[in-house]
């Protein structure tokens, strides 16, 4: 019978990290793909957090979960904001679009 | 629980929650009233950082001592100066709105925290007030394409070094098992060798802090972010929370994790090492002034870090002085940023200053004392910012980080030279008349900057005392 410790969580925790750096490098479709990802690599960062708190049987882990959520809650408020009044000056939310600014 | 010791952080909140309702009820324009009382509370603040007792509060979460009071006295002039250089600039551009002011605010609270934190909570919760409030004001001219870009490409960056940060956090938590500064420089001293958990979670959190500074091979944000946003905005981006950033990487390296110096140390030679070359050559083609000093903040970075890099208490102690040099001398060349303006439109690129040398001499001698100084010509302030650090970096036996320092500001002084070029020997209009603000400004960092080297003893002592605090 197979057990579930921390070394599992830690790994799944480490796969979604990776998945959500690479959805933000590899991506070339559009900027609400990369929101998506940063809030997969804050996930990941959650379940660290939990995994930890429970292994190491002390309770400062939660509370750090508890505020990343509540700050990543924020952070994808202001970037929607911020991707909205884009549009609006630029039609397109296009990765590829974002170019205007270079050299 | 010694509440007392974040009055300074409590009285700016205040004075933010205040203004903010203050800016909302009147029907009429509100902006110069937010702003005058924003300015009002970082005084306020300064002066509560002055008169604040040391010691910790908050089961250790927060500490206040010389260095952090160091360090927030140049946050909350930094960010008063940057205010300052604002508000005439935001009302011309029809940009006056009273969110300005409170953004500038809120990060400057966040910033306070940022220095004061002893604890990764804390650490983060500085770091997002700061960051959030950025990504606001990066964006904060939100009908043009250029700002919304900036605004959207710091947001997405920032956001992935905040990931980087907190995953870095993850498992020093985890395998410290605490998150109090104190306590993991305990875990660290007590195991046998660098627990390799340990180290990676470090070298994230170094990642994510060099991002924060714009440090090499993390500073590909910094010249977009720093043309796009409006002027005054930049200025305040290349002033204070570049301190305060500069601070809790300091904090950190020097603090919890003080006995895996041999870890960090080749991280942060090669950044300073990277951050040098790059900002000295980079920006040489350069037509954008903004850009230009985008790569030119870049550089001074790197040399601030080789104090670090060092890790000897001269060396921090070099640092920090160079950090206060750079502030204002920054401050000052910004100052001449902003007031580049021919009937009524704002100008970013270098072939607009021509002609300043006739047109308005005082401010072409003010910004001919700010590059050489950024240059590192003595007698100005910023050659004995670059003297302590180099002095460090010889003694401490680093040869390859003062020899490419020594060059890479040899190359940089032909950018900062091409500027006072273009101002005395090219001819053009005359710009607008500036506003009184700016004048202000010019003048206090442009004395400070000339005259730094009649009065540098207040300074170093002032930076000995914070340094002795960091590491003692």
């Amino acid at each position: 019978m197979l057990t579930i410790g921390l070394g599992h969580y830690l790994t799944v925790s480490a796969i979604l990290f990776v998945l959500g750096i690479f959805g933000i490098f590899m991506n070339r479709k559009n900027v609400i793909v990369i929101l998506m990802s940063l809030e997969l690599i804050l996930l990941s960062v959650n379940l660290n957090m939990v995994a930890f708190s429970s292994a190491l049987q002390d309770l400062t882990g939660q509370i750090f979960a508890l505020f990343v959520l509540t700050v990543a809650a924020a952070e994808a408020a202001i970037g929607l904001a911020i991707l909205v009044i884009y549009f609006r000056n630029r039609g397109s939310i296009e990765v590829e679009d974002v170019s205007t600014l270079k050299g | 629980m010694n509440w007392t010791l974040i009055l300074p952080e409590l009285a700016l909140a205040l004075v933010g929650l205040v203004a903010m309702v203050a800016g909302v009820l009147p029907k009429r324009d509100t902006t110069f009233g937010v702003s005058m009382g924003v300015l009002g509370g970082l005084l306020l603040a300064g002066v509560l950082v002055l008169a604040q007792p040391e010691g910790n509060a908050f089961g250790g979460q927060y500490v206040a001592d010389a260095f952090t009071r160091f360090m927030k006295l140049l946050v909350v002039a930094g960010a008063a100066l940057g205010l300052l250089l604002a508000i005439d600039w935001n009302a011309k551009e029809g940009l006056s709105k009273f969110e300005f002011p409170l953004l500038v605010l809120f990060s400057t609270i966040g910033m306070m925290i940022m220095v004061s934190a002893n604890d990764l909570i804390a650490l983060y919760m500085g770091l997002e007030l700061l960051s959030l409030s950025l990504y606001v004001i990066a964006a904060f001219n939100r009908d043009s394409e250029r700002s919304s870009e900036a605004g959207l490409k710091y947001f997405v960056l920032g956001a992935l070094a905040s990931g980087l940060l907190l995953y870095g956090s993850s498992l020093i938590y985890g395998f410290s098992g605490t998150t109090n500064f104190d306590r993991i420089a305990d875990a660290i001293s007590s195991a046998e060798g660098a627990p390799f958990g340990l180290v990676v979670g470090l070298v994230f959190v170094l990642a994510a802090l060099a991002f924060k500074v714009s440090a090499v091979p993390f500073h590909m944000w910094t010249p977009d972010v720093y043309e796009g946003a409006p002027t005054p905005v930049t200025a305040f981006f290349a002033s204070a929370p570049k301190v305060a950033a500069i601070a809790l990487l300091v904090r950190v390296a020097a603090g919890p994790f003080g006995d895996l110096v041999a870890q960090w140390q080749q991280v942060i030679v090669l950044c300073s090492l990277g951050s040098m070359i790059l900002g000295a050559l980079a920006a040489i083609g350069q037509k954008n002034i903004k850009r230009l000093m985008a790569y030119s903040s870049i550089g001074h970075v790197g040399y601030a870090l080789m104090g670090l890099a060092v890790g000897s208490e001269l060396g921090v102690r070099g640092l920090l002085l160079y950090m206060a040099i750079y502030l204002f001398t920054n401050v000052g060349a910004f100052a001449v940023l902003i007031a580049m303006r021919r009937k009524g439109r704002a100008l970013e690129g270098i072939d607009d200053l021509a002609g300043l040398g006739k047109t308005d001499p005082a401010m072409a001698l003010a910004m001919t004392l700010f590059m050489l100084s950024m240059a590192g010509i003595p007698p100005l302030a910023g050659f004995f910012g670059k003297l302590y650090v180099f002095l460090a970096a010889v003694q401490g036996g680093f040869w390859t980080l003062a020899v490419v320092g020594v060059l890479s500001s040899a190359v940089s002084a032909y950018y900062y030279l091409r500027v006072i070029k273009v101002m005395f020997f090219d001819s053009g209009e005359a710009l607008d008349p500036r506003p009184a603000s700016l004048s202000m400004v010019l003048a206090g960092t442009g004395l400070f900057t000339t005259f730094f080297f009649l009065f540098p003893a207040p300074f170093l002592a002032a930076a000995q005392a914070a340094v002795a605090a960091l590491l003692g």
